[in-house]
């Protein structure tokens, strides 16, 4: 039986001298990200922003209206509503946060209660004072930052300098990407979404320790040979590996959007891209730029040499 | 070659099938669960026998979530009105009186006592107030409940130590969640879950509950009770306080408590004789009867508010001394609210006012509409990465497969003896692992390929494919191990689900893609002897 093969065996080709293509173009979607995220910022949900989302699902015998829901609820004057039409015939509406602390956002529910309980179910119902999404806020963001530090330092202890740097250049690329992805796509930007940043965070590392695992073994096997082709050939030897790994995650991502259902569906949207983000960086990003911050294969760094390592440079 | 020690081999099979009997539970209901037990001949250990199934979160099996915060302002109020009267009493201890009576503060209160030798005598009674702080877990730790300052010009202020202010709310905390439990457990709601979160938080989870805001409003209300007299009029030691009789106009109310909710033993919804109506009968101590007795005979005549969170329900005119330590609540109350009344009663006083901070229902339909797409969206992603290993490594892709089987089987077998909860992240975490969990097997086998390529021996060729691409795994599992554990930490409820299966699954592959298909493998070649490798 022939078996599927999605790389080829032997392969040579120069991924290197893209990187003529992939850091203008990384450059420039990396500080669009930045623009667009100081120009449109991103659609918070109501984890950070605070307010009210309440889930209608139609009751048997009801048809779902969407514009009637959108009219009824902006007549309640809690400000900008968004209502939106999940798909089913449920209904999402989104009050923002009230005035009046806490009471405020009851008199929402019962408000909402009183209009819509005759033809829908709650099927969710949420509110997040301000108290709360401030905090919330607060310890997303020392989530990700805290876990590229911690991985900086893993990196730092199990890797040369070079190498640890190119794996956090990438990392932080992935990073604005997928920012700028939730910007763009105005997809909502939630506690689930910090868990789909700080995985994208995990398998991007994950994509660069797998190639520059190779590169420190070709190393210390090929003293003398020039940092652009010894990249190559790390990229090269580990394609067929990079692809298999990156089409299976990508093929049970892919089944989480067709059939995971709504409530995931933008955490999964979010990963199946990050998938392509990180591969494409851990090929274009971070191992070229391993190129501008003079990694020196061979000599200066006997220092570093993992002596078992030794024999099989002898082979 | 590829030889793995007989122990180890007997080990790594033990907690793999140790760890799939234990995901066995979680796929029968409980019901299914126990009749297989009683099924069992006597003479059969049932303590072999797992039993625990994974705990669905809230967003799974539908049901409703508050956090409730210790209304400090709120605590420091009562704290101050209780030092009030503390202070009261010592000045009558010592025979001095407070030029212009005692004024509440924020924190505390402050007197003037303007005649220094009255205030010599008065000191040292303030002074005893002043309590050491102990703390349940620190036990004494040297600071003081209370500040007193003696001011020359006779002002004196009695104020909360910061020490002693945050031990009262730790009180208050844990206090609050005893009479919650009560409240929830005597609503007849099953399997609820109460938890302290940071310092003045109460989480309260309780599933399958269908009406949120009930339960919002009987663990919002303060449920406090006191028995006082109607005052004649609005001077002096008076509250203005709102009547449920008057629709919520003002009455005055003496500011003393003939009697309060701390001494009632029993609550019970019933109604009254005469009018029918629904009413709340209850019984005191004795402490509370002798005091209700003691003051009604004093008063027959007079009218009694009964005030409840501050607001007067019903003021009944004391027809006749009460000293049987009964009585009832009248309020024009429907049969739920005499019933929910008597509930609070029962379950005693909040120490302070709660806060809902933060909501969140998922009805039960949106519960069983997850499961059921989460479990296709895993069917669906097993049987196409299952397909695509088989397509890409032929037999080697079989072992990898049977690996992924049983590394999502150990998954959830983990899950159920750590009683960790599924979350319907948790269930993406399972989809997500299991497209990276070959990656393990995908390293190995890139590895043998290549060496293969090279010239190397089958044996030595697999060897070295192991060996070689261990490094690798570990490298890179680490590094998603790490992300996983800060999202553990950092994360709340459902993503801490997600965090939790990502952080197994890290940890499983090692057993299932590294040992076991490494046993497979080397079963497979000291069987076959193949020529050439069909990688």
């Amino acid at each position: 039986m022939r078996l599927l093969r999605l790389w080829p065996d032997e392969s040579h080709f120069d991924f290197m001298r893209l990187r003529r293509f992939s850091f203008p173009l990384s450059a420039f979607i990396s500080v669009a990200t930045v623009v667009l995220f100081l120009q449109i910022g991103l659609n918070f949900g109501i984890d950070f922003k605070g307010g009210t989302l309440v889930e209608l699902r139609p009751k048997a015998g009801v048809t779902s209206d969407v514009g009637a829901v959108r009219h009824t609820a902006n007549d309640f004057g809690f400000g900008e509503t968004e209502v939106q039409e999940l798909g089913q015939g449920s209904i999402s509406v989104r009050f923002p946060l009230q005035a009046g602390g806490e009471t405020g956002q009851t008199l929402v529910m019962q408000k909402a209660h009183a209009a819509f309980d005759k033809d829908y179910a709650f099927d969710r119902v949420e509110t997040v004072g301000p108290r709360v999404s401030g905090e919330l806020v607060q310890s997303g963001t020392i989530g990700v930052v805290l876990s590229v530090v911690a991985v900086l330092l893993y990196l730092w202890f199990r890797f040369e300098r070079e190498l640890a740097l190119g794996a956090i250049v990438g990392t932080l690329h992935d990073i604005v990407i997928t920012v700028g992805l939730f910007v763009i796509t105005r997809i909502e930007f939630n506690m689930t979404s910090i868990a789909a940043i700080l995985t994208i965070v995990g398998y991007s590392l994950n994509e660069t320790v797998v190639v520059f695992d190779r590169t420190r073994e070709l190393m210390r096997r090929y003293k003398t040979m020039p940092t652009e082709q010894l990249l190559n050939l790390s990229i090269n030897s580990t394609m067929s590996r990079t692809v298999m790994t990156a089409m299976s995650t990508a093929l049970s991502l892919l089944a989480l959007v067709l059939f995971g259902g709504e409530a995931i569906k933008g955490f999964s949207v979010v990963m199946l891209a990050g998938v392509v983000i990180c591969t494409y960086s851990a090929i274009f990003v971070s191992t070229p730029f391993l190129i501008y911050i003079g990694l020196q294969a061979g000599g200066s760094r006997t220092q570093v040499r993992d002596p078992s390592a030794l024999p099989q440079a002898a082979e | 070659m590829l030889r793995i020690s007989t122990t180890k081999a007997v080990a790594t099979l033990a907690v793999i099938l140790v760890g799939l009997m234990l995901a066995v539970p979680s796929f029968f209901t409980a019901e299914q669960r126990n009749g297989f037990i009683k099924s069992l001949p006597s003479w059969f250990p049932t303590w072999i026998v797992p039993t625990r199934a994974i705990v669905l979160g809230l967003d799974l099996q539908g049901g409703s979530q508050i956090v409730l915060e210790v209304d400090r302002n709120d605590l420091g109020r009562t704290m101050a009105q209780g030092l009030r009267d503390d202070v009261r009493q010592a000045l009558r201890e010592a025979g001095v009186q407070a030029d212009g009576g005692i004024q509440i503060q924020p924190r505390g209160v402050q007197l003037r006592i303007s005649d220094a030798a009255a205030r010599a005598k008065a000191m040292p009674k303030l002074q005893a107030l002043s309590q050491p702080v102990t703390d349940a877990t620190l036990g004494q730790t040297g600071a003081r409940t209370l500040d007193v300052r003696e001011e020359p010009n006779g002002l004196i202020q009695l104020t909360f130590s910061d020490a002693g202010f945050n031990a009262r709310v730790r009180r208050a905390v844990s206090q609050a969640i005893e009479v919650i439990r009560k409240r929830v457990d005597l609503g007849g709601t099953t399997e609820p879950s109460i938890q302290q979160q940071g310092a003045d938080r109460i989480l309260v989870q309780v599933p399958g509950l269908q009406d949120p805001a009930r339960l919002e409003e009987q663990l919002g209300k303060t449920a406090k009770l006191e028995f006082r007299l109607l005052a004649d009029s609005s001077a002096g030691d008076v509250d203005m306080l709102p009547s449920k009789d008057a629709n919520g106009q003002k009455v005055p109310v003496e500011r003393r408590v003939m009697a309060d909710g701390a001494d009632l033993t029993d609550a019970q919804p019933g109604f009254d004789q005469k009018s029918n109506e629904p009413i709340v009968n209850f019984k005191f101590n004795l402490r509370g009867a002798q005091r209700f007795g003691q003051a009604t005979s004093e008063n027959v005549g007079r009218a009694m508010a009964i005030v409840l969170d501050n607001e007067v329900v019903s003021a009944p005119r004391i027809l006749q001394p009460i000293t049987g330590g009964q009585g009832q609540i009248s309020g024009r109350f429907t049969v739920q609210q005499a019933n929910d009344l008597s509930v609070l009663l029962r379950a005693g006083a909040l120490p302070a006012k709660l806060t809902v901070i933060e909501r969140r229902t998922v009805g039960p339909g949106l519960g069983r509409d997850s499961i059921e797409a989460g479990k296709h969206a895993t069917i669906v992603a097993t049987i196409l990465v299952v397909v695509l290993m088989f397509a890409a490594y032929g037999v080697f892709g079989l072992f990898a497969n049977i690996a992924l089987l049983v590394h999502v089987g150990l998954i959830l077998g983990l899950m159920s003896v750590l009683e960790a909860t599924m979350t319907l992240p948790g269930i993406a975490g399972i989809v997500l692992t299991i497209g990276t969990a070959v990656d393990s097997n995908v390293l190995i086998y890139e590895r043998v390929r290549e060496e293969v390529r090279a010239g190397r021996s089958i044996p030595s060729a697999l060897q070295a494919g192991f060996d070689r691409a261990f490094a690798t795994i570990v490298d890179s599992n680490s590094t998603m191990a790490i992300a996983a554990v800060i999202l553990f930490f950092l994360g709340s409820g459902p993503v801490r689900g997600f965090a939790v299966v990502f952080i197994l699954g890290i940890m499983t592959t090692v057993i299932t893609a590294v040992t076991l298909t490494r046993m497979m493998i080397a079963l497979w070649y000291q069987r076959l002897r193949p020529k050439v490798l069909p990688i």
